[in-house]
This record gives structure tokens, sequence and C-alpha cells, in this order.
């Protein structure tokens, strides 16, 4: 409740604040606490039964950003759809802030692999969605547009998506979950589809806006280095049905270089776990 | 100026810039073709009488004329020029294609009266029957405004609701197929019997043929939604009423206007029918009774009339896509 209000001032007065200044996280501590809790997951196929998680465990610390790393179809962007609440787990329990996740909020936001923006309304209509569907937009519109000057799409308010690259349109994606305010953002491969260059800066850029306001993030990605560059924690999954394997620490400060000697040794120990070292 | 426009319009790029600089020439080539229907219509006497003639003739004479005139200044007339330039080679067409069938029906008698009519024949029957056939469009578009307006209110919610509710569409979506194939004229008994006027049972039937296309598009526009959209709505906290509104509903908008371009076609087709239901007036009404005492020429005169004024909202409801899709310019 008071994180909410704490949040608003934040934005309010980083909109005042030079944005170029990489202050530390004007609100650390409004990430939220996650327990993955022995959480299995199948779907039904045709009938059969394919198990996709198996015995997930594990907790990730306020504000933490961790990183799940796995093979393509192993069932991670499952487990962020778990958490986000879009489907409730065949098994076991999601804890958010000690509360059972048990339905989509917007304080639990995911990014998607696509931009997924509504081709109908502009870009800032996309971003205020969030607000209009909770009624806050009338008295919050600044927050709109705080959000797009935060992702550097101040002069895109009105452009509709098919006007925007792939790398515009991940960051009004961005934006659109961010002006929610999330304690959580749950990242599912969101840069998988972009060009190695907008990959890059944006990769500097969600690093940027992780310590600015403090969410805890989450991020599915098949990248190690892309992995190591954002988190502290890597946490690496076995083949579909997914189990955990192996979970890495990287406490290196921000901002890292790919050419970071112990970046370059812990990514081929990650390699090495997931059967790939040469 | 002239540059612009040459290279917008290939045909308009034969212009012999050395000779005459701002010449339109596919202008003389109009005022050729007209002036070429007036000669004949006014020169060459019909097989069979049809009158109005002359009237005729002075008209595409008068065209002629102006497009002589229009040759000249066409280049300096800034954006109606354009347009103008644009239909060039069509108007060209119609002074030829007049000529001609001034020729195979009137004047050679080719194609005979009652059933054939010359371009004249059908000017005959505006300036004689004139009234009638303006009264006659006020009740056809009153009759279509009504029928149209609340078939396509009706269908698009049935459509909505079909394209949204498991339940709905499992009770809904068979008896629509199975109603939809059925030809309009086929409701006239069951119309009669529930409809307390004729009026009624003619709105019902247009109703009924413009409200299966745009409910059965609506469906499978709302029903074919990207599911990741409701999953992006649902994340961001909106409850069904938001994702009915501001996700179901604009995503199956190009659906919408497919169905709306279809009712409108079959609304038109049907006009005849329900107007066959004791109506007074009206065009439909009209060709049948003209039909009747084989009255041909006024039959293609109310034609006419009809295509027209279907063309002219077809016209319409692109401006309205247009504006209410802009969001899918790149795609269209």
């Amino acid at each position: 409740m008071s994180d909410a209000v704490f949040a608003e001032q934040a934005v309010a007065d980083q909109a005042v604040a030079d944005r170029a200044v990489a202050a530390p996280a004007p609100h650390a501590g409004a990430g939220m606490a996650v327990e993955i809790r022995k959480v299995s997951h199948h779907f039904r196929l045709s009938g059969k039964s394919l198990p996709v998680l198996e015995g997930i465990d594990f907790s990730v610390a306020p504000g933490e950003f961790v990183a799940l790393l796995g093979p393509s179809g192993c069932g991670k962007s499952t487990l962020l759809r778990l958490i986000a609440g879009l489907e409730p787990p065949s098994a076991g329990a999601i804890v958010a802030d000690s509360e059972p996740v048990n339905r989509p909020d917007p304080s639990r936001n995911l990014v998607f692999q696509d931009p997924t923006l509504f081709p109908w309304a502009t870009v800032w209509r996309n971003v205020a969605t969030g607000l209009e569907a909770r009624g806050l937009l009338k008295q919050h519109r600044a927050r709109v547009d705080d959000a797009l000057a935060l992702v550097e799409l101040g002069g895109f308010a009105d452009a509709y998506p098919h006007q925007l690259s792939g790398g515009m349109a991940q960051r009004a994606s961005l934006a659109r979950a961010l002006v929610n305010d999330p304690s959580l953002l749950l990242l599912d491969e969101p840069l998988g589809k972009l060009d190695s260059l907008t990959r890059m800066t944006l990769q500097v850029e969600l690093v940027r806006l992780w310590q600015r306001n403090g969410f805890t993030a989450l991020l599915v990605t098949h990248d190690v280095e892309e992995a190591l560059l954002l988190a502290s924690r890597v946490i690496v999954f076995s083949e579909r049905p997914a189990r955990i394997k192996a979970e890495f620490r990287f406490d290196e400060p921000y901002p890292r270089h790919r050419d970071d000697p112990g970046l370059i040794d812990l990514r081929r120990r990650i390699l090495g776990t997931l059967g790939l070292a040469t | 100026m002239t540059d612009a426009t040459e290279t917008l319009d290939g045909a308009a790029a034969v212009d012999a810039p050395g000779l005459l600089p701002g010449l339109w020439r596919d202008g003389l080539l109009i005022a050729l073709a007209w002036g070429v229907a007036a000669v004949v219509t006014v020169s060459l006497p019909d097989v069979v009488p049809w009158g109005g003639g002359d009237l005729f003739a002075a008209i595409t004479g008068v065209g002629a004329l102006t497009f002589v005139v229009l040759a000249f200044a066409a280049h300096r007339l800034g954006r109606a020029g354009e347009i103008l330039i644009h239909y060039g080679p069509w108007l060209i067409a119609i002074g030829v294609w007049l000529a001609l069938w001034e020729l195979i029906t009137a004047k050679t008698g080719w194609l005979p009266k009652p059933f054939f009519s010359p371009p004249h024949g059908l000017l005959n029957v505006y300036v004689n029957d004139g009234q009638r056939l303006l009264i006659c469009i006020g009740y056809t578009l009153r009759l279509w405004a009504l029928g149209f307006l609340s078939g396509i209110v009706v269908g698009y919610a049935v459509g909505v609701a079909l394209g949204w509710s498991k339940r709905f569409a499992y009770w809904g979506m068979p008896l629509l197929k199975l109603i939809g194939p059925v030809p309009a004229t086929a409701w006239i008994p069951c119309t009669f019997y529930f409809f307390p006027t004729t009026f009624g049972a003619s709105i019902f039937i247009v109703a009924l043929a413009s409200g299966i296309p745009v409910a059965i598009l609506t469906a499978s526009g709302v029903g074919s939604v990207n599911r990741a959209y409701y999953d992006v709505g649902r994340i961001l906290g909106a409850d069904s009423r938001y994702l009915i509104r501001r996700v179901a509903i604009p995503a199956a908008m190009p659906h919408v206007f497919v169905g709306l371009f279809m009712a409108l076609y079959y609304s038109f087709a049907v006009l005849v029918v329900a107007e066959m239901l004791g109506a007074k007036y009206g065009l439909g009404w009209y060709i049948q009774f003209q039909t009747a005492y084989s009255g041909y020429a006024n039959v293609y005169a109310a034609l006419l009339i009809m295509a027209v004024l279907c063309a002219g909202i077809i016209r319409l409801l692109f401006v309205a896509r247009d504006r209410l899709l802009k969001w899918q310019q790149g795609f269209i």
C-alpha cells in the first residue's frame, strides 16, 4: 500500500531529476519476494499429459535480478506464466510477498518476447492500458508520459505500433509494464527477436531501469552472456520436463562488460552444465 | 506542376510538351468522343421513336465543348484538375460507349425496343418520370437505411456474443449456420404472419440480409483475436468488460468491415424482393411494376439509380473504414 504511494512519488521525483545520472535505486526495497515451492506443471496435449516443470523450488529476494537459463522449449516461459498468475500450477505453490499467486496482477508484470502491443492503439494508449483498465488513468496521465520518456519514446506517443522498429516496439512494451510500477518484472526473452546492436543497447537499458526502480526481475533467456550481463544469479534448467540443474552467483558490479574475465570464466562453466563446453 | 501530375498519371504522360505546353490531350479526345455521340444522336433517325434524343445530344454536345475548354485549363485547376486528368481515360471510354450504344440500339435497331433502350431513352425516363423516381428513391433509402442499420446493429451484437462466449457460441453458431444460407425470400410467409405491417416485414428482410454476414464475420473476428492480447490485458489488470470493449472489439474491426461490405451488397440485392411485399413506392417496386408493363427503359433507368446509390454508399463505407482502421495502414 505505502509502497505504491512511495513508488509514484519516486516516478515524479525522477522525472525532475537528471535521468542520465546512474543514481542508486530511488526506492530500493520496492521489489517483491517470490517463492516457488515445489512447482510442477503439465500440459494436456491430445489427451496425454505432457510434463513441463518438475519440482521447481527456489526463492528470489526483493530487488534481486535472477536469470533463468535453459534449452529452448524446456518450460522456462511456462514458469513465468505461472508466476504471472495466467495459469495455476498443476502442483506446488507460488508465493509473492507472502501471498499465494492465483490470478494476474499488475504488480507482477510480464514482458513477452513479442512486443504484443495492441496494433489498433497508439503507443501512448498502449502504455496507458494498465492504468486505464484499473480506472487510474484520469488522475495519472503524467505517469504515461514519464514511462515513455523513461524508455526514450517521448516523441512517439502518437505513433501506431506498425510504425515502430522492433527495438522501439519492445521499449514501448517495457514502458507499458513499468507504468504500473511493478514490484516484480517477468521478462520472457524480451530481447530474443532483436538484432544484436539493439539487443546490446536494451541490455544496458534493462539494468538501468532495474537499478532505478528497484523491482525484482526474473529474466528468461537462452543467451548465457545476456544472463551474466544482467543477473546476479543464474539458475540453469534441464531439458523438458525442466528441473533445476545448477545455480550460479555473480556479484560483479554493474555495468558489466562481456569481455570481463570473471564473466567469461563463468560463461564457460555454465555452458559446461548445459553440455556445450568446448 | 505538370511534371508532378504527369508522373502521377501514366495516361496523361503522353502530352506533347514541345508543341503546346499545358495541353491535356485526353481532354480533346473526350470532347471528340462525346461530340461524336451527340452528332450520332441528332443526325441519324431513330428506328423506332424514343424521345429525349435532342436533349441527350444537347447534353453530350455541351459536355464536349466543356472538355475542349478543360483540355487547355485542366492543368491550372489544382486538385480538381488532377482528379479530372486521372479519370480522363474513363471519360473517353464513356463517350465512345455512348456513341456505340446509340448506334446499336436506337439507330440500327440491332438491340430492339422494348428490350433495350438507348441512352436518350433512359434520359427520357428521368425527364418524364423524374417526380415518381425521386419519391421512389426516398422510399427505398428509408427502407434500406432502417433495415440495414437495425440489421448490422443486431448482427454486430450477436457476433460479439458468439465470438466471446463459449456457451452462446454452442447454441448460436449452429443456428446461424442453418439460417445463414436460407435466401431472404424464403422468409416471406413467416414475416407476413409475424409483422403487423408489410413495411415492417420488408425492413425485417433487409435487416436479415445485412445482419447475417455481419454476425458471422464479427464472430470470427472476435474468435480469432491473438490470445496473447488477452494475456497482456489480464496482466495489466483488465476485467472481462475491458477485454471485450478494448481488446476483442477493436481487434475484430477489420473482420467487421468485411462483413459490412457484404451486408451492403446483400441488402441491396434483397431490396427488390423486400419491396414486393405490398410497397406502394420504391425503386424495387418501380422495377417490378415497369417489368410487368414491359417498360424496360424505366427498369434500366431505375437499376442505374440503384447502382449509383449502392456505389455511393460503398464509397462512404470505405471512407469510414479508412478512418477507423487507420492503425492498419501498411497492412491494407
